[in-house]
């Protein structure tokens, strides 16, 4: 599923359950997303463990939703 | 009385186990600086003063019966409310945990009391941990002694608060991000992460099970070895001096959000440092980048796995801000966390590179002055940036990767708010660590 998908089908469910104020925070989830899907590492073809330098558009990065 | 408030465990210790000053005064001390400042700083969310003063008195009779139990006899600590005292509710600062009663101590609660520490009482937190700035909690906001309109971090800010006021000599608190060294930084206190796995989390309610960490909160950097000797169950025998004097400084990244005075405080510490004789390199963390969006997906999988039965049973229980945090978690997909993982071991992999032939690394610890309580965004130099990312920018890494970090207080800024320096050891070797800290401490106190 792409994140474009997985984020309409989160805001859906989010709604159905009373949650539709969460949005904001379901689209900063997914700027992170796709950040970590963005990263060389996730690359099969890339050789080793993906220590090399980071693809450009690993870099642009949105809001996280945080933690502690 | 209230001078035994400012001194150090390492200073009181002596003192106790002489007999020149007992137990009974310490906890009185503490519990006077209790009433005066909790009021205002709602640091506590227990106070246990009459166990307290049993306990003290039991401690001052094993002296005078020349039974001393160890580096902690006598020494008035808290603990945050999130770990187990028994008999005593763990609140975790949320009404979902209301009625619960602590059936057993935590074993490093078990090993504080088995080396002579005194129990004063439950610190207050951002609720379940979750969150960096302590005003979600179901007992209202901590507020920061040296500002009570600032937040004092989190989500260990009770324990801070209190240990930067003198109202306990040391606490222990829990890091899952930044939880000790944020408010320890924000409070002007040193506050230590010991290596992963080190302090065992039984009795610890989760937030993140293989993040989460636990450690102490203290005036020095030796009171918080004194403590951590005594809570680690697995406390490495490595060697304990700098054997290199060397230390990375991973500006990268890591420098690019930076208020300008703590940019500006940290140089003057780097400059102190080398005039000592140490050397400092910069390093770079190559995928520093994705440190955020791997913590991201690991801490929101692991912590919805942990609340979803209270989710779905008493949602309306918990704070609103954690609530929706962790209703958002629950949507990360099986497939993202694995990726995270994935990235983990290669940021773990690239700090333990940098630290090659290194003592430390050494960088601030927070990018940010203590914010207003209850903001959300805050000014860094050009831009508005979120408080949560930015309190998290400089440590989260440290949980990922499991590294040991401590830190050390380095000064004010021109609003008199603390300014933290954090020093990152090697995997296993906190000992190492602290003697790395310790030596730092002590230069910059000359």
């Amino acid at each position: 599923m792409n994140v474009d998908e997985w984020l309409e089908r989160a805001i859906r469910d989010a709604e159905q359950r009373g949650l539709g104020h969460i949005r904001p925070l379901l689209e900063a989830l997914a700027r992170q997303t796709r950040a970590l899907r963005a990263a060389d590492w996730n690359d099969p073809t890339v050789p080793g463990d993906g220590r090399s330098e980071p693809a450009p558009d690993s870099r642009a990065r949105g809001a996280g939703t945080d933690g502690q | 009385m209230t001078s035994y408030n400012t001194l150090t465990i390492e200073q009181l210790a002596p003192l106790v186990a002489s007999r020149r000053v007992s137990s009974a005064e310490l906890v009185e001390a503490c519990l006077a600086e209790i009433d005066r400042r909790d009021p205002e700083l709602n640091a506590f969310i227990t106070v246990t003063g009459d166990s307290a003063r049993r306990d003290a008195a039991k401690r001052d009779e094993e002296l005078a019966g020349g039974h001393g139990r160890g580096a902690l006899h006598g020494i008035p600590m808290s603990i945050k409310d999130l770990i187990d005292v028994a008999g005593q509710p763990t609140t975790a600062a949320s009404r979902v945990r209301s009625g619960h009663i602590a059936s057993a101590d935590a074993p490093l609660v078990t090993a504080l009391k088995r080396a002579g520490a005194v129990i004063i009482g439950k610190c207050n937190l951002h609720e379940f941990a979750y969150g960096t700035t302590s005003d979600d909690s179901a007992f209202g906001p901590v507020r920061n002694p040296h500002d009570p309109t600032r937040s004092p971090g989190g989500s260990s800010g009770g324990s801070a608060a209190a240990v930067a006021t003198g109202m306990c000599m040391a606490s222990i608190g829990t890091d899952t991000g930044g939880s000790i060294r944020i408010p320890a930084a924000a409070c002007g206190t040193v506050g230590l992460k010991p290596t992963y796995g080190e302090v065992p989390c039984e009795g610890v309610v989760p937030l993140s099970q293989t993040l989460d960490h636990v450690g102490p909160l203290a005036r020095s950097v030796a009171d918080a070895r004194l403590i951590w000797e005594v809570i680690a169950v697995t406390a490495d025998a490595q060697i304990e001096t700098s054997s290199h004097r060397r230390l990375g400084l991973p500006r990268a990244y890591f420098f690019e959000t930076l208020d300008e005075e703590i940019r500006a405080r940290f140089d003057e510490v780097v400059a102190r440092l080398q005039g000592s004789g140490l050397v400092i390199d910069e390093v770079s963390i190559p995928h520093a980048r994705d440190i955020s969006p791997v913590y991201d997906h690991i801490v929101c999988t692991e912590a919805a796995a942990y609340h979803a039965p209270m989710l779905d049973a008493r949602p309306h229980d918990y704070t609103e801000r954690v609530r929706e945090r962790l209703e958002v978690a629950r949507y990360v997909l099986a497939e993202d966390y694995a990726r995270a993982l994935k990235g983990r071991e290669v940021l773990r992999h690239e700090v333990a590179e940098v630290l090659d032939e290194r003592d430390a690394l050494i960088l601030p610890t927070l990018p940010i002055q203590a914010p207003p309580i209850g903001a959300t965004t805050v000014q860094v130099g050009a831009g508005r940036q979120a408080v949560r990312s930015m309190l998290l920018r400089m440590t989260q890494l440290f949980n990922l990767t499991g590294h040991p970090a401590i830190t050390i207080p380095i000064g004010v800024t021109s609003d008199r708010l603390p300014v933290g320096l954090q020093i990152v050891g090697h995997r296993g070797a906190t000992r190492r660590l602290l003697a790395t800290a310790a030596l730092i401490e002590a230069t910059l106190q000359t």
